[in-house]
């Protein structure tokens, strides 16, 4: 079962074309990063998703249902960007507030985790730190006991401390919940050790998608001499590709082991290969690499 | 109890480290029979991974036969790491010096020859567990 799916997904602002024909599948229990440059269309995806917009073409099911009905949206956790808290309200009235307007809301649950994390019931959200903040938006969506998580950027408000923190309550909360999440940023070095889904958006297209492990064992960088640089056994695609008078680099997509004994073959990390794709005009033949999806399991 | 670590430009998948981490403890002794494993979420909470990949390492482990997981309870060590017998060593690293040799005559440096010690052995390690 996948938690969130979407095949030919569009949606059109006017005359720009802020996603484009996006298909993706999202297996239950998977934690997955979206990723992208600001403006490639993220936040868009998310709010077609939780029902907040509605998409121009295409389909997209969240939880095997269309986004929006009350019933899926009880069972949809959602952290928008800059976690919008009211400033005026204390703690303990935003968490009422989470109970009044949410069914099946575990107001305990969120005090519980206010005390855990040593943040006064009675303090008004607008004097809370970036990474309190953090904590209480994630509270209150923790409190609901969605089945999808869907949070947007919500490591960009906080520093390196914080954003480790939030990360590990972020993991701690789902090993308790076994929830399926899906959360964008566009800092890849935080999401490399928690995500084991990548969809990388750009442009309002998906350059990338796939199980993050697999992605970084099927690319390599080649370091090899210029003049052998025509098809190498064991490459699927070339990704990017920089030379000097006698020495290619070649980043790589492979399909096989590279044996060539000419190529000295590395290993990439998951942010290289991102900004590979990211980059598509840096591309050997100047085309963007088309759509790769890596078929993945998750196991839980 | 043991704590990891993990290194992110390592190149090695975090669960890979993760199994390698439990076996060094096991070869040094920190890690002995029936000693528990850090929970789940201890490991998520500490180091803020992926549950999934704390899960797969611990399953790996299982496979290999060096722990057992017991539901609602943990995960236990069941057997220390020996290394295998000394004549095992010598004779390997007669092989490993004859590669050597093999290698230096064809005219690779040192730094060459450890990196494609290197990276072939991660390529067999990797093929290994996949």
């Amino acid at each position: 079962m996948n938690a969130l799916e979407a095949s030919g997904l569009s949606k059109s602002y006017g005359k720009h074309w802020a996603l484009e024909n996006c298909s993706f599948e999202l297996p239950t229990g998977s934690i997955a990063g979206l990723v992208g440059p600001n403006g490639a269309g993220k936040t868009t995806l998310l709010h077609i998703a939780v029902g907040l917009l509605r998409q121009t073409r295409g389909s997209i099911r969240i939880l095997g249902e269309e986004p929006g009905s009350a019933r899926v949206l009880a069972r949809v956790g959602f952290v928008a960007q800059e976690m919008p808290l009211y400033k005026s309200f204390t703690v303990d009235e935003m968490i009422s507030f989470g109970a009044h307007t949410n069914v099946g809301f575990d107001a305990q649950h969120a005090r519980h985790r206010m005390e855990h994390f040593e943040i006064p019931l009675d303090q008004r959200a607008g004097s809370l730190s970036g990474g309190q903040r953090a904590q209480l938006a994630l509270a209150l969506a923790f409190a609901k006991h969605p089945d999808i998580l869907l949070l947007d950027e919500p490591l960009a408000s906080l520093d390196p401390l914080a954003r480790r923190e939030f990360l590990k309550i972020l993991m701690e909360g789902i090993v308790d919940s076994g929830v399926t999440v899906l959360l964008s940023s566009h800092l890849l070095t935080d999401l490399e050790r928690v995500c084991d889904h990548m969809m990388v958006l750009a442009r309002g297209r998906f350059r990338l998608i796939g199980d993050t492990t697999e992605i970084v064992n099927t690319h390599k960088v080649l370091i090899g001499p210029r003049d052998r640089a025509g098809s190498i056994s064991g490459v699927d695609q070339v990704l990017h590709q920089s030379t000097t008078e006698r020495q290619s680099t070649l980043l790589v997509r492979t399909n096989g082991p590279i044996i060539d004994p000419a190529w000295m073959v590395n290993q990439v990390s998951l942010e290289e290969v991102v900004l590979a794709y990211l980059d598509s005009r840096a591309t050997a033949d100047g085309a963007e690499p088309e759509l790769h999806a890596v078929r993945t399991e998750v196991a839980r | 109890m043991i704590e990891f670590r993990l290194e992110s430009r390592s190149g090695i998948a975090p669960y890979l480290q993760i199994v390698q981490q439990v076996k060094h403890a096991l070869r040094l002794g920190t890690l002995r029979t029936g000693d528990q494993l850090p929970t789940v979420k201890e490991v998520v909470g500490s180091i803020a991974i992926n549950p999934n990949t704390v899960l797969k390492a611990y399953r790996e482990l299982e496979h290999e036969g060096l722990v057992e997981g017991r539901p609602g309870v943990g995960t236990f060590v069941l057997k220390g790491l020996d290394g295998p017998p000394p004549h095992a060593h010598a004779a390997l690293r007669r092989s490993l010096l004859r590669w050597i040799r093999n290698a230096l005559e064809a005219g690779l440096d040192h730094e060459s020859v450890e990196a494609l010690f290197d990276s072939t052995f991660r390529e067999a390690a990797e093929e290994e567990i996949a």
